[in-house]
């Protein structure tokens, strides 16, 4: 609990309408996407980056932990009050600034849902691509600091690409401007990339300067259908290998295929598909179908079932809710869900889905993969029921068994969903000491109290672990 | 006896929700306050946090779950589909059955009631008079959902001089082929919008059907629910369920979005539905009876008027959405436009409205870009709630519109067409 006074100080700074430290506020706070549960100790809703800067300068003063929270979508944890502290939520600073037309620049608040502006832009024939499944609800911010990638990032990127300048309130409480609106920028070290993907440990994002694009003029979905795990894998590096890039290209196995036909959803799918790849491509509306009669004429060696191109939108749209139907499916399998993102050079995704199969086979647990395969970052989602004995270190086992086949195929344990506190305990199969120490030797330079975002990222730096369960909740 | 659910017995229901926070695409009240204590996730937390007394019924929690709409959008697109709406019921229960009721939930008790009272006392223009408001007896929901700070410098219907239940006797011989549906007509369309209260009987009537209007029945309970009133809510529904299970008949019908999710839902909470007969919204009922292939045989006026819809909330999260659009589009007098935002909330929520006049009129406001840009002079809808909140919304904002309940217009070609 924070003394009155400091308490009376943030009143000053924001208003008492924007403070709170009543336990409701704390409770509504104090979790996100991962269902962990940690109490802070007040709840602010600030506007402005001076009144940013205020909070985090007497949080500085005082040595008190500052979590910067978006929509608390995260899924590794990352704004959980470990240590307690002060939640900045920024869900208020929530103002498009402006979208500039003739340098098609957005500038915005962290707080602007991904989503919103992806709307006001597209009004404008412009297009912002990252679009993580979470884009009707997560903030830029968050985005931003997870470095957020989507289906579309095969061929557009991640977030990181469309950031061109941030200003930030660092750690001390200064404010910073990074980057800028030119394309071109080589003054001094890259802060801007270097605070995106930082996960809000080396300060608040409070505006964002984003690169748009023209919007692409049509686009075509399509469904494959495999006769195996084996040949769908295969046809993902097959594609990207026939120099074709698809603007995405999701991979769903057998048993997520089944979960959603337990859960009653009927796919309208070949009886002996074992796998489908969605594949969508765009661009002017006469090269769409050359690129799917390429996309055809690569896939066809591999054990094709069926190609389903859709002719219509809602035919599109019937093939992506094949896609939706998994994530809430995955419970008939087991009540508990461990989602790893790995991610895998794009040719060794072939390889990494064999693996994962000799895994789920050698521990006897069922293990679900999907995901973004076209950029070789494929959804393992390890189902168990955590009430069977011995399950728990089964469950670790596993984990650092996928990881370490991850990392010895040359590919990283998060692709997109950053470490947070979940995936603390791995950070080390990846990073050798040296990495880690220049990253934490860069920690301590812009935080010497550890006070901005405490207790992520990195391991030994977090001593309560593991984190409680929220209460009354699955995994 | 109570058919409505405690919390406890949401337990279980608590878990499903996995905090992925899709919900806050989705809460009208999130996209005005930005706060987790408004969303269905903070809700859920929170209804989790009482049961394991991690958190207290204190005024914070009742300022929290007095945010919410009860409008349902939060469950139609969780991807596990929490019932949010019947936790935050359970919830505001327990608030209740501790702490009483608030000043406005205790005005509602007193109204929704005695109906004879109701009848005398919400007459003709009296109706407006706040004087007079105070003798309503305090249980009708009309009491609750239109009292005088409500109504205050709103845009009114004009008010009819006798209630539905003089407009119309309570049986209605048809073609006995065809068999006899029940009407349902619930507070505002028998005593605001008696006007259409009666279409919703006459309509099938024309249609060959015999039309049973049970003169037994109230309130719905909508605002009795909305204000976490148990005791009442179960009066209510115990005097319909009787005066609707009275009389064989093949549906029972309704005409107002709300009452529907009352007699559907939440009567069904606890032991699935209490009725002999299925619930059908009118609109579904008068496509099943093809009456939208009949309005399209009409000819075709020359004069059209464009229309637009709103989506209710309690339709829409029932996936009601195609059945009135297929009517109005049929409309021989209309041309149909689709407005931008059709399903965003109206912003008036049972009793949501009279705790929190500022937001609900910043929820509606939001309607008003779409509702423009429609170039439409009618938007029609089919919840007299949603109804008087739009009227309210398009002269606020000075837009030359009127909205009506669907029914006036499938009435008015049919009529035209039997003149003609
Ligand atoms: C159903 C679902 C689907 C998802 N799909 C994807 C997906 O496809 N791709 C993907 O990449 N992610 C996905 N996610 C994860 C999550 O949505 C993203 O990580 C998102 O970027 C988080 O945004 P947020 O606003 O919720 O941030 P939060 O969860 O609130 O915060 C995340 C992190 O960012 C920091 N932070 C937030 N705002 C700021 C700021 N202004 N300045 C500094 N730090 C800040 C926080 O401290 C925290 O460490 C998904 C999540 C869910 C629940
Ligand atoms: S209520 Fe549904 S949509 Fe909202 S957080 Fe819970 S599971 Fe997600
Ligand atoms: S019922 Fe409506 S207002 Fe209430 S939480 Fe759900 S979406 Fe929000």
């Amino acid at each position: 609990m924070l003394n009155q006074d400091i308490l009376d100080k943030l009143e000053k700074i924001v208003g008492s309408s924007r403070v709170s430290w009543q336990q409701v506020d704390l409770v509504t706070h104090s979790f996100d996407a991962t269902q962990r549960q940690c109490m802070p100790d007040v709840v602010v809703h600030p506007t402005t980056t001076q009144e940013v800067s205020q909070i985090v300068k007497l949080a500085n003063e005082e040595k008190i932990p500052i979590l910067p929270r978006g929509a608390g979508s995260g899924f590794t944890g990352g704004s959980l009050p470990v240590r307690g502290g002060i939640v900045l939520v920024l869900t208020r600073m929530n103002r498009i600034i402006e979208i500039d037309t003739d340098n098609l620049v957005a500038v915005v608040e962290p707080g602007v849902v991904t989503a919103h502006l992806q709307r006001k832009v597209e009004q404008l024939g412009l297009f912002y691509p990252p679009d993580p499944a979470s884009k009707d609800f997560s903030t830029l911010g968050g985005n931003v600091a997870e470095c957020a990638g989507g289906p579309r990032c095969v061929k557009y990127g991640v977030t990181r690409d469309y950031v061109m300048g941030l200003t930030v309130v660092t750690p001390t409480g200064d404010i910073i401007q990074t980057g800028g609106r030119a394309i071109k920028n080589v003054v001094g070290y890259d802060l801007t990339r270097l605070i995106v993907g930082a996960e809000g440990t080396l300060g608040v994002v409070t505006e964002i300067i984003l690169r748009l694009i023209p919007q692409p003029e049509a686009r075509k979905t399509m469904l494959v259908a495999f006769t195996s795990i084996e040949g769908a894998a295969e046809g993902v590096s097959t594609i990207i290998r026939g120099k074709v890039i698809p603007t995405t290209l999701e991979f769903i196995d057998n048993s997520a295929l089944s979960c959603i036909r337990q859960a009653g959803g009927d796919l309208g799918l070949p009886e002996h598909t074992q796998a489908v790849l969605i594949i969508e491509v765009d661009g002017a509306s006469d090269q769409l179908d050359p690129q799917v009669a390429r996309i055809e004429e690569l896939l066809a060696p591999l054990g094709v079932l069926e190609i389903r191109v859709a002719a219509t939108q809602e035919e599109s749209e019937a093939i992506w809710k094949v896609r939706r139907a998994i994530s809430p499916s995955l419970r008939q399998l087991n009540p508990h869900k461990f989602n790893e993102d790995i991610v895998v050079p794009r040719s060794r995704v072939p390889e990494m889905i064999r693996a994962l199969e000799k895994i789920s086979a050698h521990y006897n647990v069922p293990i679900v993969n999907f995901g973004h395969a076209g950029d070789g970052n494929i959804h393992v989602n390890v189902m168990v029921n955590l009430d069977e004995q011995g399950m728990r270190e089964t469950v670790e086992k596993v984990l650092k068994e996928i990881f370490e086949t991850t990392v010895a195929l040359q590919g990283s344990v998060s692709g997109e969903h950053g470490i947070g506190t979940a995936k603390q305990p791995y950070i080390a199969i990846e990073l050798s000491p040296e990495t880690l120490g220049t990253m934490r030797a860069i920690k301590k330079a812009l935080d010497p109290h550890n006070i901005m975002n405490p207790g992520k990222i990195f391991p030994e730096l977090n001593p309560e672990s593991p984190l409680p369960l929220l209460e009354n909740s699955a995994v | 006896m109570s058919n409505q659910k405690d919390l406890e017995e949401y337990a279980h229901v608590l878990q499903q929700c996995v905090r992925c926070g899709a919900c806050q695409a989705h809460c009208p009240v999130y996209s005005e306050t930005g706060r987790e204590g408004s969303v269905a996730r903070g809700k859920i937390v929170l209804a989790a946090s009482v049961l394991s007394g991690q958190v207290v019924l204190d005024e914070r929690l009742q300022e929290d779950m007095g945010l919410c709409l009860l409008c349902g959008s939060c469950v139609t697109h969780c991807p596990n589909q929490v019932p949010t709406d019947k936790i935050v019921g359970a919830l505001r229960r327990k608030i209740t059955d501790q702490h009483g009721l608030s000043s406005v939930g205790k005005k509602v008790a007193k109204v929704t009631g005695s109906k004879s009272l109701m009848k005398t006392l919400i007459k003709g223009a009296e109706f407006l008079s706040p004087l007079l408001f105070k003798k309503i007896p305090e249980s009708s929901g009309l009491r609750l959902r239109f009292s005088p700070e409500i109504l205050k410098g709103r845009s009114l219907p004009p008010l009819a001089e006798r209630t539905l239940f003089d407009r119309v006797p309570e049986f209605l011989e048809g073609d006995p082929e065809k068999g006899i549906v029940t009407v349902f007509a619930g507070c505002a369309l028998s005593y605001i919008y008696p006007q259409w209260g009666e279409l919703l009987i006459r309509i099938p009537h024309r249609l060959g059907f015999s039309v049973y209007f049970p003169k037994k029945q109230g309130c719905c309970g909508m605002p009795a629910l909305s204000s976490g009133n148990s005791a009442l809510i179960s009066k209510l529904s115990e005097t319909n369920i009787g005066a609707l299970n009275k009389k064989k008949s093949s549906v029972i019908l309704t005409g107002c979005a709300s009452c529907r999710g009352m007699l559907a839902g939440h009567y069904a909470e606890k032991s699935g539905s209490p009725f002999d007969s299925k619930i059908l919204d009118i609109h579904q009922f008068l496509v099943a009876n093809g009456v939208d292939k009949i309005l399209a045989a009409l000819p075709q006026k020359k004069q059209t008027t464009r229309i637009t819809y709103h989506d209710p909330c309690h339709l829409r999260s029932e996936g009601i959405t195609r059945e009135p659009r297929a009517l109005l589009q049929a409309l021989p007098q209309a041309d149909y436009v689709e407005m931008e935002g059709a399903g965003l909330c109206c912003g008036l929520g049972g009793t949501f409205t009279a705790h929190h006049p500022d937001l609900s009129r910043m929820i509606g406001d939001k309607k008003s870009s779409g509702l423009k840009k429609t170039g439409a002079t009618i938007v029609a809808s089919s919840c007299p709630g949603c109804i008087l909140q739009l009227q309210d919304i398009i002269d606020r904002n000075g837009l030359q519109m009127q909205a009506l309940h669907t029914l006036e217009l499938i009435d008015q070609a049919l009529t035209d067409e039997q003149q003609s």
